[in-house]
């Protein structure tokens, strides 16, 4: 994740505190996708960023996950979203996504 | 994990949805976005 963004939801995490606090992704691809999971739960794993070594364990989904997209308008959904949703690996993504929300266990 | 009254942080990336396209969502479900982005790798 890009530095100066590191820095932002870490200082949004100390201000506002991480109870009611969840990330959505949008990567297409589950390279990209797990690796910003893994930076908001266990910290950044390039050691480069503000949130190295800080694991802010925040809950992290992406946008492709059923019980994310059930809570969302259809039409929006399908607007900004179908294109990806034909074209992407989706479970491979959310498999990665749910593995660092999960804990990462490794 | 049910969005409505959260805080959301939306991380997008260009070449899958934007962080515009997230917030929108996600304040769809109700919840409220704090934070928004959209990362590029080129």
């Amino acid at each position: 994740m890009d530095l100066d963004d590191q820095a932002n939801v870490s200082r949004l995490a100390e201000e506002k505190g991480t109870g009611e606090m969840i990330v959505i992704l949008g990567q297409p691809d589950s390279n990209s996708a797990g690796l910003f999971a893994e930076t908001v739960t266990r910290g950044d794993p390039t050691w480069a960023g503000a949130l190295a070594g800080v694991p802010l364990g925040l809950p992290v989904y992406h946008i492709l996950e059923p019980e994310i997209k059930a809570q969302m308008d259809p039409a929006l959904y399908q607007e900004h979203v179908g294109l990806m949703e034909l074209s992407a690996d989706v479970d491979d993504i959310i498999k990665w996504v749910k593995f660092y929300r999960e804990g990462g266990a490794a | 994990m049910e969005l409505k009254g959260k805080q959301v942080v939306a991380i997008g990336e260009r070449e899958g949805v934007n962080g515009p396209s997230l917030k929108l969502l996600a304040e769809s479900a109700g919840a409220s976005v704090v934070f928004s982005v959209t990362q590029c790798f080129v």
